[in-house]
């Protein structure tokens, strides 16, 4: 989706909070459960120019991970920058 | 008046959330702002199939997203990969596919995620359900 939204023209954040941070992890063999390996397309985000990709310190804390444990490059945000961080774009999708 | 983009992330019945769209929509339509489009992603796809049948004395939202679409000019865009992996597919897709049967409304499209990001482009404001 934020592929999509970034070839369209728009200006696109991500935020990783809670089990979203899963996501994010590098040691991850996907194909021993007969899936794609999807965490490796998050390496595309910087060459669609989505720069903007934000992490919950807390939501990590809580799962024992730290940054050093995910796959790109990410902004480290507390629970409270949160909301004025979202607050900066028009429009919010949740998955 | 305002110009909404709904995005309906839900199938239908399996909780409120599609109900509740439909129900914006409605209500929207009725203090005269402008729905630019309806997209149905994830499980919202299923909201699409026309293999949907209700019993005569429930509610039939299928239907009414139908209806709604008619009488004021909404598109209801389903997810073309979302909707196809959940078995709602159109004739064309059916056929090239070898497929037996089809299952989605003719009043709905099937459309890629660049549609989603055009209705975005011309609404005020966009909301999921």
């Amino acid at each position: 989706m934020a592929l999509a939204m970034s070839n369209f023209g728009q200006d696109v954040s991500l935020f990783f909070i809670e089990d979203g941070v899963l996501q994010l992890i590098k040691q991850q063999t996907s194909h021993k459960i007969q899936h794609k390996a999807y965490h490796k397309t998050f390496g595309a985000l910087t060459i669609y120019d989505i720069d903007n990709i934000y992490v919950c310190q807390q939501s990590l804390l809580e799962r024992g991970l730290t940054a050093t444990d995910l796959t790109i490059a990410v902004t480290l945000i507390e629970p409270d920058q949160l909301s004025a961080l979202i607050a900066k774009n028009d429009q919010v999708m949740v998955f | 008046m305002s110009s909404f983009t709904l995005l309906v992330t839900s199938a239908p019945y399996s909780s409120q959330s599609a109900y509740s769209a439909y129900r914006f929509a409605l209500a929207a339509v009725e203090l005269k702002h402008h729905i630019k489009g309806i997209f149905f992603y994830q499980d919202g796809t299923l909201n699409g199939s026309a293999l949907q049948l209700m019993a005569s004395d429930e509610f039939d939202l299928h239907n009414a997203w139908k209806k709604i679409s008619a009488a004021h000019n909404i598109p209801l865009l389903v997810c073309v990969s979302a909707a196809t992996k959940r078995g709602i597919i159109n004739a064309n897709d059916a056929e090239d596919c070898d497929q037996v049967h089809h299952s989605l409304s003719d009043e709905f499209q099937s459309v890629g995620l660049g549609d989603l990001a055009i209705l975005l482009a011309n609404s005020d404001r966009l909301v999921q359900f």
